[in-house]
């Protein structure tokens, strides 16, 4: 099979990457030292590919009527035009097609970004929803679009040394705010605890982009701190920490999902029928080791097991997540089966780091 | 970088390395620990266990993955090395050098029939085809 390419393949490999197959895209793991890359955002700046995702534009009127319908969070959480919004997108029997992230545009227009390899099937499951409860709408998977995440206490900063002419329309963007500017799409989101932009932008540009943020003094950073970072931060890797077949409230997510109001959303009666009988906990490991994703998790209250694990470059120490019983609480102490041995673990309170800091 | 041509090589990428007593002190390559990247964890065996050729006997485990290290011979570990516990980030510096046991093999031919430094570069262009 041919691996998918984005228009930065050339300029991974003339930064000495080393590319891996990520879902069927040839992606960089990392530059140089993975770790190096892991502290390089959270102390200055550092950009990332990620063309690989996939901006959805809606379009029509009725759109947020749709997306209230079609989205396990509230559309309606967002009134301030640039406003984002992440939520579940799930099945009719609760499990999680996909989490994204919808932009509150105007009413005849949100911008939508899902992950890479979920796209087709979340494009096609929006149509079909579409083609039901609102046929009048225009969904379009923007295939035009070039993405850069650049993220780090300097991240913002360097965007505007190389898109001076974007500063005014951005410098006054809260978290979770973007601003349509032209050709540049910007937003104040990410995937790393950090602050920072993520820049949508046409495709033929984003090679010129890339280096210029470079020169700029922006460093590249590959897929592996992409995951340490993400994860540090408490936020959860599709097809990892959650899938169809799990729940967005077994899955560390009842705070995106609105239960309360009169709304109806694809996947509200699921959830209320199904009171959820695990949870999504963080771990700090205790003994030496690392904790990794399928390790089992031994609790009093049962057998749970890590969804995401890793080594912590800002905790130096191994962290993860893991579902485990409902009634497991934070502080206690449980076992994590690694190879043949018992280890010892402590349940906590996560994000792990942000904003440059530990936090556990 | 080249591979030592004083040092025997295993397919499992440990290298091999005969003392003047004949005791052997094993790593892992230099193409090991860049496939694997930033290393974080190593648990080596401990002295006296006795290990029969290609048993899983160390791991090491970087930020990205775990790896399984093998006997390279049939004998018996002499010792671990300790410093490696505190300082895994040894093998990325400095894989020749950063040992992670060493083993009294049962027989002296076992050592010697490892590929050599040519054949393991041959095996390792061989598998990124």
């Amino acid at each position: 099979m041919t691996l998918k390419t984005t228009p930065l393949n050339a300029a991974h490999r003339a930064m000495g990457a080393k590319m891996v197959d990520f879902g069927g895209w040839d992606m960089p793991v990392n530059y140089g030292s993975q770790i190096d890359e892991h502290h390089q955002v959270r102390n200055d700046s550092g950009m990332f590919d990620v063309c690989h995702m996939r901006v959805v534009d809606a379009k029509g009127d009725g759109v947020r009527a749709f997306l209230r319908y079609l989205l396990a969070n509230n559309a309606d959480k967002i009134t301030v035009p640039g406003k984002a919004l992440y939520s579940a997108m799930l099945r009719p029997e609760g499990g999680v097609i996909d989490d994204l992230i919808i932009y509150f545009m105007t009413e005849q227009w949100f911008r939508i970004v899902v992950n890479a390899g979920t796209a087709d099937k979340d494009i096609a499951w929006m149509k079909e929803q579409a083609a039901t409860h609102a046929p009048k709408l225009t969904i379009t998977s923007r295939d035009d679009l070039a993405m850069v995440a650049i993220q780090g206490p300097n991240a913002r900063t360097k965007v505007w040394q190389v898109l001076p002419q974007t500063k005014a329309a951005t410098e006054n963007l809260v978290n979770f705010q973007a601003a349509d500017c032209g050709e540049y799409f910007i937003a104040r989101t990410g995937y790393t605890g950090e602050d920072g932009f993520e820049v949508m932008l046409p495709k033929e540009k984003v090679e010129a982009f890339w280096y210029d943020l470079n020169k700029a003094g922006v460093k590249p950073i590959g897929l592996g701190a992409r995951d340490t970072l993400r994860l540090e931060a408490g936020m959860n890797l599709y097809g990892q920490d959650m899938d169809e077949t799990i729940g967005p409230l077994e899955s560390g997510l009842a705070w995106t999902v609105d239960l309360k109001s009169e709304r109806d959303f694809i996947g509200k009666a699921a959830l209320l029928a199904n009171p959820p009988s695990k949870k999504l906990v963080g771990l700090v490991l205790l003994d030496r080791g690392v904790l990794r994703g399928h390790q089992k998790v031994v609790t009093p209250q049962g057998e749970g097991e890590i969804t995401s694990g890793t080594f912590s470059p800002t905790l130096e120490k191994s962290i993860a997540l893991a579902r485990v019983p409902k009634d497991v609480q934070i502080g206690d102490n449980v076992q994590v089966v690694i190879r043949d041995k018992m280890l010892a673990a402590q349940v906590v309170k996560y994000p792990f780091a942000r904003n440059g800091k530990g936090l556990i | 970088m080249s591979n030592p041509t004083d040092l025997k090589y295993t397919a499992s990428h440990e290298w091999v390395k005969t003392e003047a007593d004949g005791s052997i002190t094993i790593g892992i390559t230099e193409h090991a620990q860049e496939l694997l990247g930033d290393m974080v964890f190593v648990e080596a065996p401990a002295a006296g266990r006795k290990l029969n050729a290609g048993e899983e006997c160390a791991v090491v485990e970087s930020v990205k993955a775990a790896a399984d290290v093998y006997a390279p011979v049939t004998g018996e570990v002499i010792a671990g090395n300790p410093d490696l516990e505190n300082s895994p980030e040894n093998i990325n510096s400095d894989p020749y050098g950063a040992w992670l046991f060493k083993m009294k093999p049962d027989n002296a031919a076992d050592v010697a029939a490892l590929m050599d430094a040519t054949a393991y570069q041959a095996h390792v262009d061989s598998e990124a085809h």
